[in-house]
């Protein structure tokens, strides 16, 4: 229906409607607020704050991902390296003691990074060296992971005693939380490897068609290797900031961010086939599941309604998609 | 005039069957040498021995008198030699500037911090495009969107870019409509005016006559014989391909 007519005028509306969209949710929700109770919903330091440290626990699980997705393949294993990261560093920071504070934060944010590489490693073992399908592939190692996690963590949730670790999960600068400046930091970096970069490039072109990037003499193994390395860490970055926020690791920290995560990255304008998406377009989709997730609470609807809104919001999101790939002549 | 490519009594055995047999040929520069034949026949393996996508089983390939056998894609590509696949191996997402530059992408500074030169190269990509006599409507569109003559174009583009001495076209026209292969043989017109060799793979006899300096057939693997094209007729090159003795 999209394609008839005035398609130059459709198109960059198209690619612009994740704006449109957030926009228009943060609209409703501030006029629900202003009818029902009187007060407002978005112009208040803890709604601000609320929404952000929530985009970014789904932001961080969601970067490295976006960089995987448009080079054409997938990560589910990020639900649980974050996971494993998390145990692993408050072990750590168990083990070396909260006499040693600060000490004992940093190795256990090193020991939890290490962590969550191990995943990224395997994965990337697995879908570049055995050529094994990415999806396949990262559905093993989210089972080894969560075992792993488990195991490590002998099946409970580890709490820790830490200063340094508690201001990092729950700090502010300037009243912004220190989880967003992280996720923040490393959105910027992706933003830049992705859109400034020869790898950039290269993992777009690794989305449109392997070949041309090979015969371009990229060492596609390496690449892929790196790409799955980035997004284990970023996932495991998410994990470390929630053992800080809640002084305490849990092998299931990242278990329920992960339908999110990859729902952010397709809303950002990802698409599965690869070859695009962007990493504004995931913080952008970040932020729209944030503002559902906070605003049907804010709203007093049961919480459950958000699962609902935000499966309705990815089936709309790939409707668009497809609308604008028939707009643009299709792929061929 | 001293040949730019010596192919030299190339062999290619895969299992059992010997899918190339003692083929030899040379190419000039300017010169477009059409490897002809059914399919099957052995030319894209001919092709891909050049390109160091295969090694051959015996024999030798030696360009500007240097020996070129076992070297990889990537050597055979620098010491000069660009091969132009089937598929283009173009990224159909990118603009024709990153296309042009895949693999060797021009960066510059901001502020220290080092970024892709986007505008850098494609403004290159439509210089190169200009000069041969094609316009790109608009160069921050994706490569998907240009037409199969643009995009060919644009693989050719890239082998003059990167200054090219020899290149290998596998059934560059097979894909496309009429208008857009006579493109495509402009282009080849223009190549060889630039001095640089050819070697076209191609099945259709039009375009082999048009563009050929010498037409080699071949036949199950075998050269079934070399031919100019003013000395021959398509019954002849036909009967040639259908492996009757030369
Ligand atoms: N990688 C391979 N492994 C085994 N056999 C191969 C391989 N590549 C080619 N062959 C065989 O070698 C022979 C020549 O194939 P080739 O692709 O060179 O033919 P061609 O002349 O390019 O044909 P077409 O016109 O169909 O492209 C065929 O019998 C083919 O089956
Ligand atoms: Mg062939």
């Amino acid at each position: 229906m999209l394609q008839i007519g005035g398609a130059s005028f459709v198109k960059p509306l198209l690619n612009a409607w994740s704006w449109l969209f957030l926009a228009l949710i943060l609209v409703f929700f501030e006029v629900y607020a202003q009818t029902q109770t009187g007060n407002t919903f978005l112009f208040r330091l803890y709604s601000i704050q609320s929404i952000t440290i929530a985009a970014s626990q789904i932001l961080l699980m969601a970067l490295g991902l976006t960089l995987v997705v448009v080079a054409g393949h997938i990560d589910l294993s990020i639900a649980f390296s974050s996971g494993f990261a998390a145990v692993v560093m408050a072990l750590v920071i168990n083990f070396v003691g909260s006499d040693a504070g600060l000490v004992a934060f940093l190795l256990g944010v090193v020991a939890g990074l290490a962590a969550g590489a191990i995943v990224g490693v395997i994965n990337g073992w697995l879908v570049s060296r055995l050529d094994v399908p990415s999806f396949i592939g990262t559905l093993g190692t989210y089972g080894i992971a969560r075992g792993a996690a488990l195991i490590v963590a002998g099946g409970a949730v580890v709490s820790i005693q830490n200063d340094a670790a508690r201001t990092f999960g729950n700090g502010d600068v300037a009243g912004v939380p220190i989880p967003v400046i992280v996720a923040l930091a490393l959105a910027l970096f992706c933003h830049y490897v992705l859109t400034y970069t020869r790898f950039g490039v290269h993992t777009y072109a690794l989305g449109a068609s392997r070949a041309s990037v090979e015969r371009a003499g990229v060492d596609v193994k390496r690449h892929l290797m790196i790409l799955f390395v980035l997004s284990a860490l970023t996932a495991a970055a998410g994990g470390l900031v929630y053992t800080g926020r809640f002084s305490a690791g849990a092998a299931n920290a990242g278990e329920p961010v992960l339908l999110y995560a990859v729902a952010a990255v397709f809303i950002g304008g990802a698409s599965l086939t690869g070859g695009q998406g962007t990493v504004t377009g995931t913080v952008i989709g970040s932020l729209i599941i944030a503002v559902i997730q906070f605003g049907l609470v804010f709203s007093g609807l049961p919480p459950y309604w958000q699962f609902i809104a935000v499966g309705l919001v990815i089936i709309v999101a790939v409707i668009v998609d497809q609308s604008r790939d028939r707009i643009a002549g299709g792929r061929s | 005039m001293t040949a730019l490519l010596e192919v030299d009594g190339l062999n290619k055995r895969f299992g059992g069957n010997e899918a190339v047999k003692d083929v030899s040929f040379t190419v000039s520069p300017g010169e477009c040498v059409v490897l002809a034949g059914d399919n099957g026949a052995g030319k894209s393996t001919v092709i891909k021995m050049i390109s160091g996508v295969y090694t051959p089983t015996k024999g030798e390939v030696r360009f500007k008198g240097k020996r070129l056998t076992g070297s990889s894609p990537e050597a055979v590509r620098r010491a000069g030699i660009e091969t132009i696949y089937q598929d283009l191996s173009l990224a159909d997402n990118l603009d024709p500037g990153l296309n042009l530059y895949l693999g060797r992408e021009k960066m510059k500074r901001v502020m220290g911090i080092p970024v892709l030169d986007r505008a850098g190269m494609r403004s290159d990509a439509a210089k190169v495009m200009k000069g041969l006599g094609i316009e790109v409507p608009d160069p921050k569109a994706a490569v998907r969107e240009l037409s199969g003559g643009q995009r060919q174009a644009i693989a050719i583009a890239r082998a003059i870019h990167w200054e090219a001495q020899l290149v290998i076209m596998d059934e560059p026209t097979a894909a496309l409509g009429v208008p857009e292969q006579r493109e495509v043989m402009a282009l080849i017109e223009r190549l060889k005016a630039r001095n640089v060799g050819i070697i076209l793979i191609s099945h259709n006899l039009p375009d082999i006559f048009a563009a050929a300096d010498r037409i080699i057939v071949l036949a199950r693997g075998v050269v079934g014989g070399s031919r100019k094209p003013s000395e021959t007729t398509d019954e002849e090159i036909v009967r040639l391909m259908m492996g009757a003795a030369a």
